[in-house]
């Protein structure tokens, strides 16, 4: 079964590894402005989370690649660059709604999963960014929902 | 060169100029970086004798070769500079994201020489350097110049800037960078003032290389797993931040009340860690690759004390709270939110406080100076003069001054708090002597950073020590510099020790740099760090005279608690720090000590 990267934004401190992670392994530095997880700080109301591709079923970039550079790992599911095939017009940049594929030496950079074992996951010290089942990618942000308003409604009716 | 960015940029603010420079890269295996390579800098090409606040002191921004990489706590970089607070070698060391950015910029290190006539900031966009105006920054606060800069030049720059107390050259002045994070001690945002720099600004888009990525990661990820498994890192300090140790010292009876009159203070509980986690937290933050995330976003909602901003930190909380006799959480945050926002060191600004209050209740000083009832507890009082001080207003011109020259000023120097003109922070020696040994020798004056003795007098070590027994200390408090240095040097948190067991440091600056470092070199780099800060102080005219605590430290007992009747026995600990150190009795290092370690 697929596993799917997933992020939960309560759980970030903004430490950026996963940062230094994924740009370690696919450039060889710790480089965060190549890195194709970042992570969204506004420092002023204390709220961060790392942004990456989501690996969309129904992925736009795909959709508008003029080149058939993208394409769906039948293993892990994720969205792959093809370089030979990439013309580098950054159309897939604009489609992606989540701003997730960037682009730098003439192609574009996405998340590939490492190949099924996500280093920016390895590397997270919180439970920011996991990895999970795909089933469970969403029953496990559906019991966190619930156990958060069970302890508001705790909270109203102990008061 | 890996690791390091392998360059060093030079600004002279006198003439203008821009220079860069090759790192040296033998310099760099001495010296390590950061804390110690800086330090090199700045005494081969600074008098010790000058004048901290003239244009011959230079003020170094130095970053170490794991600054910028995963390795965890890895996040952290330095300011050097003869202190306008010590006029001892000052090295102030800071977290955030300014120092990862800096070598992303292509630089380790900025060196500032000489004044501007008029203020100025420094733009480094990578590898374009520019000296522009600053003039309508001038007189704003940290935070309010974080927010014009994002402005001006766009939402990924990163900043180190000082607020209105680094521009009226108050003397404990700091360096804020990333809004709340702070190069605090020693008043090296008093230096920056006074070279008119009011900024420094970054960008870079570039990355750290290290020499072996596989030996690298695995020590990463060893070491990232020991910090979630060590209680302190994994629990203690996400959940209740520093200021989980305030109920701890307290109950040690190490917790230095009301200008160290006393060593417990009956309102511990309400300005803990608990409850700070409890009343004001929003969330944690952490630095550029730390696992542990300390940092405390708080915010204080409406009332006379509402406010936003980060902290209180353990020593500040003490210095707001304890050491002045206040139990008012709201306004403890609201003295740290000042002090964060006009970029001044909370320990020094609440220790002055707690001084002066002393002189009023002694009667030495009365209302016709200080302009209010100054007695330990008015916490009114003490929010009021955050800002005052800062402004250098009134009385708070006099406070600005630091506890050492105010008591001296008075005619009752026996009552500043402190050593080498810097104050203590929030640890009475008399509760644990060895942090008493700790505060003599210190390089920076009044300190617990640089050999945090804490950890084997109450907080189980290891190695685990008897807080009230001088014997061994010695010994213990020179290793800890020693680690401390070279910590400092490479770039990584002093909290990563609480899980450092072996050679993680030496193993991760090896494959890092390239350089074979042996656990035994990376300590002789600790060690040869801590020497040549020790010359640069002989040379600035202290001698072992000065390596001394205040007479209520030394002969007045502790009044109550676990401590009760407790003194600091430091000629008991002393000759004998001398003489592991390689010293001779006056303190000074002997030649063979100094041939031994190449300097």
């Amino acid at each position: 079964m697929a596993r799917v990267l997933t992020i939960d934004p309560a759980e970030c401190t903004s430490c950026r590894l996963c940062e230094m992670a994924c740009s370690s392994a696919h450039t060889g530095q710790f480089r965060p402005s190549r890195a194709n997880v970042r992570v969204a700080i506004y420092p002023d109301d204390a709220i961060y989370f790392p942004v990456v591709c989501m690996q969309c079923d129904d992925a736009p970039c795909m959709a508008v690649c003029p080149s058939a550079a993208l394409v769906r790992d039948a293993e892990t599911n994720a969205v792959l660059v093809i370089d030979n095939r990439c013309v580098g017009c950054r159309i897939c940049s604009l489609a992606c709604p989540f701003g997730a594929i960037s682009y730098w030496d003439g192609k574009a950079r996405k998340c590939d999963l490492c190949g099924g074992s996500p280093e920016c996951v390895t590397f997270c010290p919180t439970d920011a960014l996991t990895f999970p089942a795909v089933e469970k990618s969403t029953t496990a942000a559906r019991q966190a929902f619930a156990d958060r308003l069970r302890d508001t409604l705790k909270e109203v009716t102990a008061s | 060169m890996n690791a390091y960015a392998g360059k060093v940029a030079r600004v002279n603010l006198s003439r203008g100029k821009i220079t860069t420079e090759k790192l040296d890269s033998k310099l760099a295996r001495a010296f390590i970086g950061g804390r110690g390579l800086a330090s090199k800098i700045l005494s081969d090409e600074v008098g010790a004798a000058i004048d901290p606040l003239a244009a011959a002191n230079k003020l170094i921004f130095s970053a170490g070769p794991l600054t910028g990489t995963a390795a965890p706590t890895g996040g952290r970089w330095m300011v050097v500079t003869k202190g306008a607070l010590t006029d001892t070698i000052a090295s102030s060391n800071a977290g955030g994201d300014f120092g990862p950015e800096l070598k992303y910029a292509g630089y380790d290190m900025v060196i500032v020489e000489g004044a501007a006539k008029t203020p100025v900031m420094l733009v480094i966009d990578d590898g374009a350097l520019e000296l522009c105006p600053a003039d309508k920054l001038w007189g704003q606060d940290c935070h309010v110049t974080e927010d014009k800069l994002h402005e001006q030049l766009g939402s990924d720059f990163k900043f180190a800037s000082i607020g209105q107390a680094g521009e009226n050259l108050v003397r404990f002045a700091s360096i804020m960078n990333d809004k709340n994070r702070a190069a605090g001690r020693s008043g090296v945002g008093a230096v920056m003032g006074s070279k008119k720099l009011k900024a420094i600004a970054v960008r870079g888009s570039g990355g750290v290389t290290v020499a072996d990525p596989k030996a690298f990661r695995k020590t990463c990820l060893d070491l990232l797993a020991t910090l979630a498994s060590v209680e302190v890192t994994s629990q203690g300090l996400p959940r209740l931040g520093t200021a989980s140790l305030m109920n701890v010292v307290n109950a040690c009876g190490a917790l230095p009340t009301r200008n160290f009159r006393e060593s417990q203070f009956e309102s511990a509980a309400t300005i803990s860690g608990e409850a700070i986690a409890e009343k004001i937290l929003v969330r944690n933050r952490a630095c550029v690759a730390c696992p542990i995330g300390c940092g405390r976003v708080t915010s204080v909602k409406n009332g006379k004390y509402g406010g936003k901003g980060e902290g209180p930190e353990y020593e500040a909380v003490w210095s707001l709270g304890a050491d002045v006799g206040v139990g008012d959480l709201q306004a403890v945050a609201k003295a740290n939110f000042i002090c964060n926002e006009m970029g001044m060191d909370p320990i020094s600004a609440g220790s002055t406080v707690a001084c002066a209050m002393e002189l009023f209740e002694e009667g030495v000083i009365g209302e016709s100076q200080t302009g209010c009832n100054l007695r330990f507890g008015n916490a009114e009082a003490l929010v009021e003069l955050m800002s005052d001080i800062g402004n250098r207003r009134g009385f708070g011109d006099v406070l600005a001054e630091g506890g050492a020259r105010m008591a001296q000023k008075f005619g009752r120097p026996e009552l500043f708090m402190g050593s080498k003109k810097q104050e203590f922070p929030a640890y009475d020696a008399r509760g644990a002597v060895g942090m008493g040994l700790q505060y003599a020798t210190s390089n920076r004056g009044g300190c617990h950073v640089r050999g945090y003795m804490t950890g084997p007098e109450l907080l189980g070590g290891p190695p685990a020590l008897d807080p009230r027994s001088p014997k061994g200390k010695a010994e213990v408090n020179i290793g800890l510099q020693n680690v401390t240095a070279a910590l400092d040097s490479a770039g990584l948190c002093l909290f990563s020790s609480f899980a450092l067991a072996g050679t993680e440091l030496p193993d991760l600056l090896r494959a890092a740099t390239g350089f074979d470092y042996e656990p035994a070199e990376v300590v002789a780099a600790g060690d040869r760090i801590w020497n040549l800060e020790r010359l640069f102080n002989l040379g600035s005219g202290y001698t072992h005279k000065d390596d001394t605590l205040p007479k209520r430290l030394l002969s007045e007992p502790a009044p109550g608690g676990p401590a009760k009747g407790m003194t600091v026995p430091l000629d008991q600990m002393l000759p004998e720090y001398y003489r592991l150190r390689g010293w001779d009795d006056k303190g000074r290092p002997t030649k063979k000590k100094l041939s031994e370690l190449g300097l």
